[in-house]
């Protein structure tokens, strides 16, 4: 059985105990509207919603599946720690923020800032995948994890914003393009995907594949470039002299 | 006495939203107040406001100012001013609706006028410029009067508390327009009062904004020194000068406006000097000459102005923005909640890049019908 919420007129605050105190594995959340934190408290859930959520959807996320049948607003999956996020629509700015574990897939674009100081740990490395575009400051901050850019439909340009990879020093980006991003920082270093690390990215197009109906062998054979903090290069010397 | 930006601090975002319609269809006000609901929390109750263009046909070649009074002292010392300046057609308190959410409040009085002509040859100032020059006039000399709103066929209202409610309190729904605007406070530095509340306007021009501009100091310095005076405590109102003071004075345009205030990196200047050293050198002009005006910091702000209105974020995009459209229909809102709460089925919805402007005018059907 699935728990079935109707969230017109509802508080967030309201919605999120229904969420967080159902009996049902399975939620339902029906014409979700700006609801801020959706998934925030709970745990071992399986969240469906139709209707736009609000900011911080999944915010400090624990082990909840959550699928947006519509575009998500901002700061998604902020902070959080295991679980995955799927957007089958386009996903406001600071998509991933701070993330520490678990996984994004958005099917369509990603706004600015997306994956912002994403970290890892040991054997928690969380990943984004954006099937499209995304805005500026992509992966700003980075200090761990994965974030693949698609850039499906966009094969003729950049998929990225400018100022791509502005502090990262940790994680990798992966971009399916022709096109290198300009501008990078010289802290961080821009080379062709090799087929180790295509390899190392094939479960995650894959499901991002099989969440949006896309061919990922297809996706795979295109080029890829790999962004990584540039070790020859550390950041030194930027204030002061030391 | 209040204290000024810099000497208070509020521990405590901000929410914007606005539509219109280009083909000038009349749109109540209510829309606008049930869009602005959707985002209550990024609103903490210190401020909520409205502005509307259209609003009075049946007036729509006198300004319309909207004032607040501390004292009735202040009511006749205005209107004596107001008198001895303009021709006052009609005047009245504005309805309000008695409600808990909104109290102390001051006294709230709309003037229709229209300047007086020998007043003007006298000052040998243009019309606007006269207008303009007695609003700051009361707003800086006369102690508890504050001009919120001074347009032609437009107004501005506003109060403390949360925008909806503030929005009951107008009774909002007996007004129609072309385009509203609307915010909703949470203010971080200054005062939440009745006179900081958004939109800050001057002449038709009306500014919502979320953000908080760091330059705002060297913006005041500058833009004081062509007789505006910031007198309402708090930052937001600096734009709405700088707004008046280039595109109706300097007659620049809300595109140049945007590159400013906005104003591209150097080195995306300097990228541009190969492809387009035209815009470059254009770029450049106005970084160096301008450079006083460039707005740092977050913002995203909805200027309204009569016939359009112009959604901008920040260069680095540091506050949400989306503007979406339906038939002739564009709205422009912090989040898409706001958006999809008065139009369901909206389409191309997109989020513009930092500092690139969306200006949205009237049809030349909706001119002719509302201007």
């Amino acid at each position: 059985m699935a728990t079935k919420i109707n969230a017109t007129g509802m508080h967030y605050k309201d919605l999120n105990h229904l969420v967080s105190s159902a009996k049902d594995k399975d939620i339902i959340i029906e014409n979700a509207l700006g609801h801020r934190y959706i998934g925030s408290s709970a745990a071992d859930k399986n969240i469906e919603i139709h209707g736009i959520p609000g900011n911080a959807l999944g915010a400090y996320l624990n082990d909840c599946r959550i699928n947006v049948f519509a575009n998500a607003q901002d700061a998604t999956g902020d902070t959080m720690n295991s679980g995955e996020i799927i957007i089958h629509g386009n996903c406001g700015d600071a998509a991933g923020y701070g993330m520490r574990d678990g996984k994004i897939l958005i099917k369509g674009s990603a706004g600015y800032r997306a994956g912002i100081h994403m970290k890892e740990y040991q054997s928690h490395i969380p990943m984004i995948v954006i099937g499209e575009k995304v805005g500026d400051f992509l992966g700003e901050y980075q200090a761990g994890g994965r974030i693949i850019v698609l850039g499906i439909g966009h094969e003729d340009e950049c998929p990225v914003g400018s100022f791509c990879g502005t502090g990262m020093h940790g994680g990798a980006i992966y971009i399916r393009t022709e096109h290198a991003p300009k501008g990078l920082p010289v802290q961080v270093k821009c080379t062709d995907a090799s087929p180790e690390d295509i390899e190392a990215i094939r479960p995650d197009v894959e499901e991002f594949a099989a969440s949006f109906g896309y061919n990922a062998d297809e996706l795979l054979k295109s080029h890829f470039f790999k962004l990584v903090p540039n070790t020859a290069n550390p950041y030194k010397q930027l204030y002061v002299n030391n | 006495m209040l204290l000024k930006e810099g000497e208070i601090r509020i521990p405590s975002g901000c929410a914007i939203s606005g539509f219109i319609s280009r083909d000038g269809h009349k749109l109540n006000g209510s829309d606008v107040v049930k869009s602005i609901s959707y985002m209550h929390d990024r609103s903490n109750g210190l401020g909520g406001g409205f502005a509307g263009y259209g609003i009075y046909p049946e007036y729509k070649d006198l300004y319309a100012f909207h004032v607040f009074y501390n004292s009735n002292t202040a009511r006749e010392q205005t209107e004596r001013f107001l008198d001895r300046h303009f021709d006052v057609v009609n005047l009245s308190r504005i309805p309000t609706k008695k409600i808990p959410a909104i109290i102390n409040e001051p006294l709230i009085w709309r003037y229709f006028v229209n300047p007086l002509p020998t007043k003007i040859a006298s000052s040998q100032l243009d019309e606007k410029e006269f207008v303009a020059q007695c609003v700051i006039r009361i707003n800086n000399d006369i102690d508890g009067a504050y001009v919120f709103s001074s347009g032609k066929n437009m107004g501005v209202f506003k109060a403390v508390g949360f925008p909806e409610d503030v929005g009951e309190f107008y009774r909002l729904e007996e007004y129609e327009g072309y385009a509203w605007t609307a915010h909703g406070r949470y203010p971080t530095n200054t005062p939440g009062w009745w006179g900081g509340a958004h939109p800050f306007s001057l002449l038709d021009y009306t500014i919502v904004h979320n953000g908080e501009i760091s330059s705002y100091d060297a913006n005041r310095r500058f833009i004081e020194m062509f007789g505006y005076k910031c007198t309402l405590l708090t930052d937001t109102e600096v734009i709405t000068y700088i707004f008046d003071y280039l595109n109706r004075k300097q007659n620049l345009s809300l595109e140049d406006i945007a590159s400013v205030i906005a104003a591209p990196f150097w080195s995306e200047i300097d990228a541009m000097e190969k492809t387009d050293p035209e815009k470059a050198a254009k770029l450049k002009y106005f970084r160096n000459a301008l450079s006083s005006l460039l707005i740092t910091g977050p913002f995203s702000i909805i200027l309204g102005y009569t016939g359009g209105l112009m959604a901008l974020n920040d260069r680095l995009k540091l506050r949400s923005m989306v503007v979406a459209e339906k038939g002739d229909m564009v709205y422009i809102a912090s989040e898409e909640c706001a958006i999809r709460a008065i139009c369901p089925d909206v389409d191309n919805i997109r989020s513009p890049r930092g500092g690139e402007p969306v200006i949205v005018n009237l049809s030349e059907e909706g001119k002719r019908k509302c201007l």
